[in-house]
């Protein structure tokens, strides 16, 4: 097991680099640079500016240290060398655009706030979904089953943010219950932006679940259960319930990712002081440093959630062997 | 490949039993109803709209809705159900070609996957399986870091990420149908290969490329809505469903009309899509309907 583990961070390092890369590559693409929207800059300071950041720097083959037969030069005097060697070394270099402060802070300053609201709202995803799901199964073609799914489908069809805005209107405006926005603050605070960002994944899993459990329910293993006289809860919790959230784990990385989509609009509208705000900020000030270091730092979340995903699986199905 | 009369003749009534089935469930025809009324509205956008989409009526901004303006006004003086009947327009002529671009090349790359298999398969599908635990709005919004403000821009980026999930179905579907005796038959006597995938695969896997279809429209739409509600989507003049999301944001504590009517479009558009393709799934695979 831990071997397993190691083995699967060991594989995301180059996994990493070659995601660098080609962060660095479509930024380095892209026209327009991070300060050509400061207008009045005499060239002189512009130039220092880009000097400092080695935006003077070709960016990935040095020609002029070719003609200078600087060998060494050619290759590490650019822009692409200077931004691995800081990551590296766990620095993700400056902001463009927020002075004085590097990527690595603020990145440290706001991914807890996002990495928490995903987390209630994985954590509402799991709590709920499951048992409506298992409910519904159970109930199968019941009334329960037909509300259930009803509301299933609304989650997953209704856009985050007109979900986001009926709550903020309902409970916050109208009944005056929950603050409309921001995180700092009790837990009064969580309550509406967790339900936003969960409605979506708690619909995913409340039909995966109910579809798995209603093929689980018709297995041999299941009849012969109940034939031997077990109690019809034990036989639902550890026969059926078990064997039915398998699939529920296999779309947990996807579901992660949905839920890392659905914080963009949730950040927005709670305005919600997480990573999402600088990412959507960055790229329309094209700093370059800080996109790049936010789609890194969201790779990597993803890596460890699909290694911890990976050895869900093997914990819950043991036919899965970990190599 | 040389007799291809009582094909088309069974095909024909598999159709039409499909067909059938589609027609007994409620949810699908109703939705089905509402999916060509709105295709109409958006082919009509000009003659249905009772107000011009960019006529500011400075006194009568911010009206709630009313006799006259069903849906009330924006910010500008706006009337918001002219606005969101354009906006019709705009929102599924992206959810459209986008669904149609990404069902083209998740077609061709799902099949190639499927039919060639081994290593080649293996490679292809590792790829789209990082593609598809990538958080789709991410990618969305880097791809259009590099193509700028522009539609194509919009197109190029949610196509990058809808086509994933079309090739893994295609590809899915191939890998059960390439092992039929038709397909074994069609190699024995020499078809050449491009002719077996286009001849004998690809009508045989039309009903779930169908379904994918149907499912394919309302996750562009959804895409295109989040993308313009944080403001990196469509710019202006252009405007969907979801960048009238956008501009009502700013006022809807006061003013909730503004996000709610844009919101409930894509809401019930969306919806009827999933059920539809729910249906069409059911009625073009009954093996799958008691399960």
């Amino acid at each position: 097991m831990y071997l397993f583990i190691l083995k699967r961070l060991f594989i995301a390092i180059p996994v990493i680099f070659i995601l660098a890369t080609l962060t660095f590559c479509i930024m380095r693409i892209t026209p327009g640079g991070p300060f050509d929207k400061d207008k009045a800059i005499p060239p002189e300071i512009k130039a220092n500016i880009e000097a400092k950041y080695h935006l003077d720097k070709p960016p990935f083959i040095n020609t002029s240290a070719f003609h200078e037969k600087k060998w060494a030069d050619i290759f590490t005097e650019t822009q692409y060398f200077y931004y691995m060697k800081g990551l590296a070394q766990g620095d993700l270099g400056p902001s463009y655009k927020y002075l004085g402060r590097s990527v690595t802070d603020i990145i440290r300053d706001s991914l807890p706030v996002s990495v928490e609201l995903g987390l209630y709202a994985a954590l509402l995803a799991f709590l709920l979904g499951v048992p409506l799901g298992i409910l519904a199964a159970y109930k199968h073609n019941s009334w329960i089953d037909n509300a259930a799914m009803f509301t299933a489908i609304s989650g997953i069809t209704l856009p985050s943010f007109l979900v986001a805005a009926l709550l903020i209107y309902i409970f916050s405006i109208k009944m005056a219950w929950l603050p409309a926005g921001l995180w700092d603050g009790g837990w009064e605070y969580k309550i509406l932006p967790t339900i936003a960002l969960g409605l979506r994944p708690v619909a995913i899993i409340a039909r995966l679940m109910r579809t798995s459990m209603l093929d689980v329910i018709q297995a041999d293993y299941v009849r012969t259960a109940r034939a031997k006289g077990l109690n019809e809860v034990w036989v639902i919790l550890k026969h059926v319930v078990k064997n039915s959230l398998i699939p529920v784990i296999t779309i947990s990385g996807p579901l992660i990712a949905g839920i890392i989509t659905g914080s963009f609009i949730i950040e927005h509208v709670f305005a919600i002081p997480g990573i999402a705000k600088h990412f959507i900020l960055a790229v329309t000030n094209r700093d370059y440093t800080l996109i790049m270091g936010v789609t890194l730092v969201y790779a990597v979340l993803l890596i460890i959630a699909n290694i911890l995903v990976d050895v869900l699986y093997a914990l819950v199905d043991p036919r899965i062997k970990l190599s | 490949m040389t007799d291809i009369t009582p094909k088309t003749s069974t095909s024909r009534s598999l159709w039409q039993d499909a067909w059938k089935r589609l027609f007994k469930n409620k949810a699908a025809v109703i939705s089905l109803f509402y999916i060509i009324i709105i295709i109409l509205v958006a082919l009509f956008a000009d003659v249905i709209a009772p107000f011009s989409y960019e006529v500011q009526t400075p006194q009568d901004r911010l009206t709630f809705p009313n006799t006259t303006y069903w849906m009330g006004t924006d910010i500008l003086g706006r009337d918001l159900f002219s606005r969101v009947i354009y906006g019709t327009r705009m929102s599924m002529s992206v959810g459209i070609i986008i669904a149609f671009c990404s069902l083209i090349v998740g077609t061709c790359y799902g099949s190639l996957s499927g039919y060639v298999g081994g290593r080649l398969d293996n490679l292809l599908m590792r790829i789209v399986d990082i593609l598809y635990t990538f958080p789709s709005l991410l990618l969305i919004i880097l791809i259009r870091v590099i193509f700028g403000p522009g539609l194509f821009g919009i197109f190029f980026a949610l196509t990058i990420v809808e086509w994933v999930s079309v090739s893994r179905i295609v590809r899915g579907q191939i890998l059960q149908v390439k092992e039929m005796a038709y397909v074994e038959a069609a190699r024995a006597v020499g078809v050449k290969h491009s002719i077996i995938i286009a001849r004998h695969i690809l009508p045989n896997i039309l009903g779930p490329i169908i379904v994918t279809l149907t499912f394919e429209i309302p996750a562009a739409i959804l895409s295109e809505s989040f993308l313009s509600f944080i403001g990196l989507g469509l710019q202006p003049p252009f405007s969907s469903w979801g960048s009238l999301a956008n501009d009502g944001f700013q006022a809807f504590k006061s003013y909730p009309y503004l996000i709610f009517f844009p919101g409930m479009a894509i809401f019930l558009t969306v919806l009827a899509f999933n059920l539809l393709g729910d249906g069409l799934r059911d009625a073009l695979d009954p093996k799958l309907k008691n399960a």
